[in-house]
């Protein structure tokens, strides 16, 4: 589904990607892990049209998406939850959802998957009217979830879904990820958590300083030698 | 009916209630923190002016030539300011404001600095108040329409809008050709009012003046603009015998609204203590 082939990208002259090269296929959940600035936000950002590649091409369904802006790569259907959740402060957690169905015009199917979200995360449901800046961080990074749903995309980039969260917290949003996941969306994970992102994912990369040095299956990450020492703390 | 100095503080009243609403759309809803807002205004005065004496259109398609003509230029200093965030943004805005100026201070088709004379007295309070009601229709209009959400969406946070698919360039561009337009609107009626115009009348203190306005009566609140034009208009007259101390009262003007009221005499209630202008004075107060 999603292609990411020799890509390189960085901020002014610093290069923080060095030709990096993995894919997601369809229906599932693919991690990418790694510590404190390896690259993993910024690879995340470069798909999402937020940074341009300066070399090779991210392909999205056998069409290359490296140079769109980022409004037509959402509407080409990948939706982007940036780290630190950034949720529309002062609007309600209502109309954020709305803001998240921005690019479309099916005023049925928005009002569909509004109910879609709403059971999906029945906690926000609650708190339809309150600005999404009085919302606890778990509420926020559900809000910030479910408004990248309302896009309906096949792809969802979640960043750091765990970050300054609760560990229990944490698992119930991993829970929902899971979920997600389920219903059919496609997800690329990004996550410095790397015990809880290996449990959800089906596959994972590892990163260090803008490469990858490593993918296989999650189950066997898990098993790494080298990723048990490094990532897992044993 | 009305007495001729009342008329006046209405016809000024009307103009600054359009400067106010038009900044609003720039600064209020879209948070883009622009205090060019003057040189707008003497694009649209020049422009409508120069239109009248040349060649003598009627007085409607005069103002909407001015209208348009300072909507082109908002799109032209637009799409390179617009890059800029915050505080970088309200200098850029500020010198491009300053260069408008110095320009028609040095243009001969403007009369320079001797100003430029002789415009025709058209604007009566009708056209004013027609004016104002059109503005302010048009401007909640679009503030209510899909433009609007993505205008606020940028205000709140401007990479999730790109990332709710929101062209953030582009949105922007447009809002400052929309606020530009108005204000180019205020500007003819204001050249065709005053009959001279002088390019220091459209200097950084105007901009500042428009500012305080938004500031007072709310920010992203249409009432607010106009009360806040209404109190900034009527004010410096009652206040003619300490008219030298009136830009030290607009400060203090300022920071006290901060202080005290920073959601502005009619802003939207504080929803979670981070008012608008907070951002762009975070320092200044203490973390909510």
């Amino acid at each position: 589904m999603l292609k990411v082939e020799n890509v390189s990208a960085g901020y002014g002259g610093i290069k923080v990607l060095d030709r990096i090269s993995f894919s997601v296929s369809e229906g599932k959940i693919v991690t990418l892990i790694g510590s404190n600035g390896v690259g993993k936000t910024t690879t995340l950002r470069t798909i999402s049209g937020l940074l341009r590649p300066t070399e090779g091409r991210i392909l999205f369904c056998n069409e290359d998406i490296s140079k769109a802006a980022p409004h037509k790569i959402v509407e080409q259907g990948i939706s982007h939850v940036p780290e630190g959740r950034n949720v529309f402060p002062r609007l309600t957690v209502k109309e954020n959802l709305e803001m998240g169905a921005y690019i479309r015009k099916d005023a049925a199917g928005i009002r569909k998957d509004y109910q879609m979200v709403m059971e999906t995360f029945p906690q926000l449901a609650q708190r339809q009217r309150q600005t999404a800046g009085t919302l606890s961080g778990g509420e926020q990074q559900m809000l910030a979830m479910g408004r990248a749903l309302m896009s309906r995309p096949r792809l969802l980039l979640l960043d750091e879904p765990s970050m300054g969260l609760a560990p229990l917290v944490v698992l119930g949003i991993f829970e929902i990820i899971k979920e997600v996941n389920r219903q059919g969306t496609t997800i690329l994970l990004v996550e410095q958590n790397a015990q809880v992102a290996l449990r959800t994912a089906h596959r994972g990369y590892v990163m260090e300083t803008g490469r990858i040095i490593l993918e296989d299956s999650a189950d066997a990450l898990l098993q790494n030698d080298q990723v048990r020492k490094a990532y897992l703390g044993e | 009916m009305i007495g001729p100095y009342y008329l006046q503080l209405l016809i000024l009243i009307g103009i600054n209630t359009i400067m106010a609403t038009s900044l609003n759309l720039i600064l209020g809803y879209t948070g883009q923190l622009s205090i060019g807002h003057a040189a707008f205004m003497s694009l649209g005065a020049y422009g409508s002016a120069l239109v009248t004496l040349h060649f003598g259109f009627p007085f409607l398609v005069s103002l909407l030539c001015g209208a348009l003509f300072a909507a082109f230029f908002g799109i032209i200093i637009g799409l390179p300011t617009l890059r800029l965030k915050g505080d970088y943004l309200a200098i850029a805005t500020l010198g491009l404001g300053e260069i408008v100026r110095i320009v028609f201070l040095n243009l001969e088709l403007t009369g320079g600095a001797v100003g430029l004379r002789g415009i025709p007295k058209k604007t009566t309070l009708l056209w004013v108040v027609l004016a104002v009601l059109f503005t302010v229709f048009i401007l909640s209009r679009i503030i209510r329409s899909r433009i609007g959400r993505a205008f606020i969406a940028i205000r709140e946070d401007e990479t999730a809008a790109d990332s709710m698919g929101i062209n953030s360039t582009y949105y922007k561009t447009l809002c400052f050709g929309v606020g530009a337009f108005f204000a180019g609107l205020g500007g003819g009626l204001f050249a065709h009012y005053m009959r001279y115009l002088n390019p220091n009348s459209f200097g950084f203190m105007r901009s500042i003046e428009h500012l305080c306005m938004v500031v007072l009566g709310g920010l992203g609140n249409m009432w607010g603009a106009f009360i806040g034009a209404t109190i900034l208009t009527v004010t410096p007259e009652l206040l003619r015998t300490v008219a030298d101390l009136r830009l030290l009262i607009y400060g203090a003007v300022l920071v006290l609204m901060m202080r005290v009221r920073p959601q502005g005499l009619l802003g939207q209630p504080l929803r979670n203590g981070i008012p608008l202008l907070g951002r762009f004075f975070q320092q200044a107060r203490p973390k909510l």
